[in-house]
C-alpha cells in the first residue's frame, strides 16, 4: 500500500504537479524575457539610428553684409546667396572654374541663406560689418561627418567627390567644421531638404488635433456614460445601444476616416487637412472607447454610496453628480487617455481628410492646414535622401517620448485619486 | 460640477472664437506620389523666398488626385493635380461635367524607372524581351511558340543563356503604385511586342493579349514590396541576388548602395534619360485649373517658380532632387504657355 503522501515524502502525483508548476513559472518567464528583449531591441535600433538627428555638422563662414549688397529697399530681396557663396569663395580663393565652384557651394545648405536673412531681419545695424556665423552644412556633408556615407569607396558610387573631400577636410582642420547640436529639428518645420527639417509643425498639430479631439470626446464620452449607466431604462434600444457602442470600438479607423471626408468635408464644407477636421475625426474614434471605460468604473461604485446618498435625500441628479462621478473619475481619466493615446497614433484616418501632407508652416490655428507626428514620420519614411533616414528614427522618439508622457500622466492620475474600499 | 462646466464652456469658445472658415489663402495641390518630391521642393522655395503661405501639397497618387480635382471648382477643391501620366479622356469628361472646363496642361519633366541591385552584386544586362519572359504570369512555350503557358522560368538564364544562372527574385511597386503602371507600359508591354507569336496574337485576340503583355506573375518570383522605395533599397543590400524596381531619384540618392541594370545596352543616368536612349522614361505632368487661378493667391508665382530655368531647368534644384529636365526648346515653350494659361483642348 503506497504510504500517505505529506511534504517529507511526496507522491509521485505530487512530485509531477510540483515539475509541472515550475515548468510553467519557467515558460512564463522566458516568455516575458522575450518580450522585453524584442522591447530593448526596437528601442536601441530606434534611439541608435535616431539619436544623430539631435546633431547637425555646421560650417563656420565669416559673412561680409557689404553696404553694396543691401542697396535696395526691400532687405529681404537681397541676394543672400551670393553672400553665401561671397565667403566660401574667400575661404577657397583657388577654386576657379564654374563647374567646381557649384560643387563648392553645394557643400553649405540652401538654409544659410534663410538664416543670413532672418539675421539681418532681427537686426538691421549688422549691414556694413564682416559677422562670424555658423551656418548648415549641405546634408551630404552631414552625413559624410555623421558615419552614414561611406568614404572609402570608388568615387563614382559617391555623393561627394575626391576634390570635395579634400574640401571638407581642410574646414574641419581649420577648426571651421563641427558637429553642433540641432536646434533646427526642434523650431522648424517640414521641409525637403534633410538639415532643414523639423518637428515643430508636426508636434504643434498634434497638440492642436489631440485639444480638439480632448474637448470634444472627453465631456460627450462621460456624459453618455453617466446617462447610460444611471438614467437610461433597461430595455431592448439600450441593449441595442450597449451592443453598438461595443462593435464601434472595434471598426477599423480608416472608416471613421471615410466618415469624416463624407460628413465634415463634404456635406458641412470644413476645410481639408486642418486640425479641426482631424480632431473631430479622432473624436469620433476615442468616443466607444470612454464610453466603455466610463461605464466600467461607474458600475465599480459600490450601490452602497448611491443608497446613502438617497437615504439622506439627494436627488437623483445630486448622487451622481456630487457622489458617484467624484469615485469613478479615475477609471474616466485612465479610458480618456487610453482613448487619447490610440488616437495619437493614427495615421490611416487622417489620409482620407487630407492630413497626410506637404505643410511647411507652423499651424497657428485650428483652421490652419496641419500635419501631425504620425504622418510626419511617414512621409520622411518615404523619402529618398538619405538624411531622412535619421530624421525618421528622430520623430519616432519624439512621439514615443509624448506617449509616454501622456500614460505616465494617466497611471500618476490613477493613483492620486484612487481610493481603496 | 464646476470641471465640467467649465470644460463645456471651453469648448464652445474653442468654436465660436475660431476664425471664419470661410477663403482658402493657400495653394491646394494634390495627386501622384512621383511628382511629389519635386512639386514639395517648389512650394517650400516659393513659400521662403516670395514670403507667401506655402502650397500644400498632398501625395494621393494620381488617379485620386484626378478624382478630387475633378470634384468641381470652388475653395473646396484643389486647385493643381499632379499627375505621372497624362489626364485620360474619362477623366476630362468628368472634369467638364463637374464644371472643371478650363485645365491648363504643364509638362515638367521626366522621370526613369531603374532595374537595380546591390551594388556587391554584378550588374545584369536586360533587354526588355527578358524582362517580360521573367516575369510576366503568361508566356509563350517555348517549345510551342504558338501555345500559351504559365510562366515556367526559374532562373534568369532560363530566360536568356547570356544571363547568370540566378532565381529570379525582383522587388517591385504594388498595383495601387502609379510606377507599376509605368513599368508595365514601359517594359512588359514593349517585351511582349519582341516577340513574334504575341505581336500575331494583338492581330487576332487584342484582349488575350492585353491580358498576357499586362499581367505579372503571382508564383514569388514578382515579390510586391510596398510604396515605400527606401524599403526596397534596404532589401536589396540584405539580398544581393534580387533586383528592384523603383524611379530613378532613389537610384540617384543611393548610388552608394545600388547600381541600375543595362536596358538593352543602356545605364540609367541623367544623361541616357534626358536623351531617350535609356528606353524606360515617362513624362510627369500638373495640371491647373484656369478658374482658381484669379481667385487663389500663390498659384500665379508657384507656376512662375516651377517653370523658372533654375528650377527645372539642366542645373536647376530639380535636378539635383532626380527630375530629367526636358529639352531647352520643350522648357521655352511651356513656360510661354503656361504664364499665358493655354488651356488644354479636349481629348
Amino acid at each position: 500500500m503506497t504510504p500517505p503522501s505529506n511534504l517529507l515524502t511526496p507522491s509521485n502525483d505530487l512530485k509531477k504537479r510540483y515539475r509541472t508548476d515550475r515548468w510553467f513559472q519557467r515558460i512564463g518567464l522566458t516568455a516575458i524575457t522575450f518580450s522585453l528583449a524584442f522591447i530593448v531591441f526596437l528601442f536601441s535600433q530606434i534611439i541608435a539610428e535616431g539619436y544623430t538627428a539631435f546633431i547637425q555638422t555646421n560650417i563656420l563662414l565669416e559673412v561680409d553684409f557689404s553696404e553694396e549688397a543691401f542697396a535696395k529697399e526691400n532687405l529681404a530681396a537681397a541676394d543672400y546667396p551670393g553672400l553665401v557663396k561671397k565667403s566660401l569663395a574667400e575661404i577657397f580663393p583657388e577654386v576657379s572654374s564654374r563647374q567646381e565652384k557649384k560643387l563648392l557651394f553645394s557643400l553649405v545648405s540652401n538654409g544659410a541663406a534663410y538664416k543670413l536673412k532672418d539675421m539681418v531681419a532681427a537686426n538691421p545695424k549688422i549691414i556694413g560689418s564682416r559677422q562670424k556665423v555658423w551656418v548648415p552644412a549641405g546634408s551630404d556633408v552631414d552625413m559624410l561627418m555623421k558615419g552614414k556615407s561611406d568614404r572609402n569607396v570608388a568615387e563614382e558610387h559617391r555623393r561627394l567627390n575626391d576634390k570635395q573631400l579634400t574640401w571638407i577636410d581642410k574646414l574641419e582642420s581649420q577648426g571651421k567644421l563641427e558637429k553642433q547640436f540641432n536646434r533646427t529639428f526642434f523650431t522648424a518645420g517640414d521641409s525637403r531638404e534633410p538639415e532643414m527639417a523639423g518637428i515643430l509643425g508636426g508636434v504643434k498639430g498634434t497638440a492642436l488635433t489631440l485639444l480638439i479631439t480632448l474637448a470634444l470626446a472627453f465631456p460627450i464620452g462621460v456624459a453618455a456614460a453617466i446617462y447610460l449607466e444611471e438614467f437610461a431604462p433597461q430595455n431592448r434600444w439600450t441593449d441595442l445601444i450597449e451592443v453598438n457602442i461595443n462593435n464601434l470600438a472595434a471598426v477599423p479607423s480608416i472608416i471613421f476616416g471615410l466618415l469624416g471626408l463624407a460628413v465634415f468635408i463634404n456635406f458641412f464644407g470644413l476645410p481639408r487637412s486642418t486640425p479641426i477636421v482631424g480632431g473631430l475625426v479622432l473624436a469620433l474614434m476615442a468616443l466607444p472607447t470612454i464610453i466603455i471605460a466610463g461605464r466600467a468604473s461607474l458600475k465599480s461604485v459600490p450601490p452602497s454610496i448611491r443608497e446613502a446618498a438617497l437615504g439622506i435625500g439627494a436627488s437623483k441628479m445630486q448622487t451622481v453628480t456630487h457622489h458617484v462621478l467624484p469615485l469613478a473619475m479615475p477609471g474616466m481619466l485612465t479610458g480618456a487617455i487610453i482613448g487619447m493615446a490610440h488616437a495619437l497614433g493614427e495615421t490611416a484616418p487622417l489620409l482620407m481628410i487630407g492630413m497626410v501632407a506637404f505643410i511647411v508652416d507652423i499651424p497657428g490655428a485650428i483652421n490652419h492646414p496641419a500635419a501631425v507626428l504620425p504622418v510626419q514620420i511617414y512621409l520622411w519614411a518615404d523619402s529618398p535622401e538619405r538624411g531622412f533616414t535619421e530624421k525618421t528614427s528622430a520623430a519616432i522618439i519624439i512621439l514615443l517620448a509624448f506617449l509616454m508622457t501622456m500614460n505616465s500622466l494617466a497611471i500618476y492620475l490613477r493613483k492620486k485619486f484612487e481610493i481603496k474600499w | 460640477m464646476k470641471v465640467s462646466r467649465l470644460l463645456v464652456a471651453g469648448s464652445l469658445s474653442l468654436f465660436l472664437a475660431s476664425p471664419a472658415l470661410a477663403a482658402r489663402d493657400y495653394v491646394s495641390i494634390v495627386g501622384s506620389s512621383t511628382v511629389y518630391p519635386f512639386s514639395t521642393v517648389v512650394a517650400e522655395k516659393y513659400g521662403k523666398t516670395a514670403g507667401a503661405k506655402t502650397p500644400k501639397i498632398e501625395s494621393t497618387g494620381t488617379g485620386g488626385g484626378f478624382k478630387l480635382f475633378c470634384g468641381g471648382v470652388g475653395v473646396d477643391h484643389p486647385d493643381i493635380s499632379n499627375a505621372s501620366r497624362a489626364i485620360k479622356s474619362s477623366e476630362m469628361k468628368t472634369c467638364a461635367d463637374n464644371g472643371v472646363k478650363e485645365i491648363v496642361e504643364v509638362k515638367i519633366g521626366y522621370d526613369g524607372i531603374a532595374i537595380a541591385n546591390a551594388k556587391t552584386a554584378d550588374k545584369f544586362n536586360l533587354t526588355r524581351k527578358d524582362l517580360f519572359l521573367a516575369l510576366a504570369k503568361d508566356v509563350p512555350d517555348p517549345k510551342d511558340p504558338a501555345k500559351i503557358i504559365a510562366n515556367p522560368y526559374k532562373t534568369w538564364k532560363d530566360v536568356n543563356p547570356a544571363l547568370p544562372a540566378e532565381k529570379i527574385e525582383v522587388l517591385g511597386p504594388p498595383p495601387t503604385s502609379g510606377t507599376r503602371d509605368a513599368f508595365v507600359e514601359l517594359v512588359m508591354e514593349t517585351g511582349a511586342d519582341t516577340i513574334e507569336s504575341l505581336k500575331a496574337m494583338k492581330k487576332t485576340d487584342e484582349k488575350a493579349h492585353g491580358k498576357i503583355s499586362k499581367t505579372v506573375r503571382e508564383d514569388g518570383a514578382y515579390v510586391e514590396a510596398g510604396e515605400n522605395d527606401n524599403l526596397i533599397v534596404q532589401k536589396l543590400q540584405a539580398n544581393p541576388k534580387a533586383l528592384g524596381i523603383f524611379g530613378f531619384s532613389f537610384l540617384d540618392q543611393n548610388s552608394d548602395k545600388v547600381q541600375g541594370s543595362a536596358i538593352e545596352g543602356k545605364v540609367p543616368t541623367y544623361e541616357a534619360i534626358a536623351d531617350g536612349s535609356y528606353p524606360v522614361s515617362r513624362p510627369l505632368f500638373f495640371y491647373v485649373k484656369k478658374a482658381h487661378v484669379e481667385v487663389i493667391p500663390g498659384i500665379k508665382g508657384y507656376l512662375a517658380e516651377f517653370t523658372s530655368e533654375k528650377a527645372w531647368g539642366k542645373d536647376g534644384y530639380l535636378a539635383d532632387k532626380g527630375l530629367i529636365a526636358m529639352p531647352d526648346a520643350e522648357r521655352k515653350t511651356i513656360a510661354a504657355n503656361v504664364a499665358a494659361l493655354k488651356v488644354m483642348e479636349v481629348k
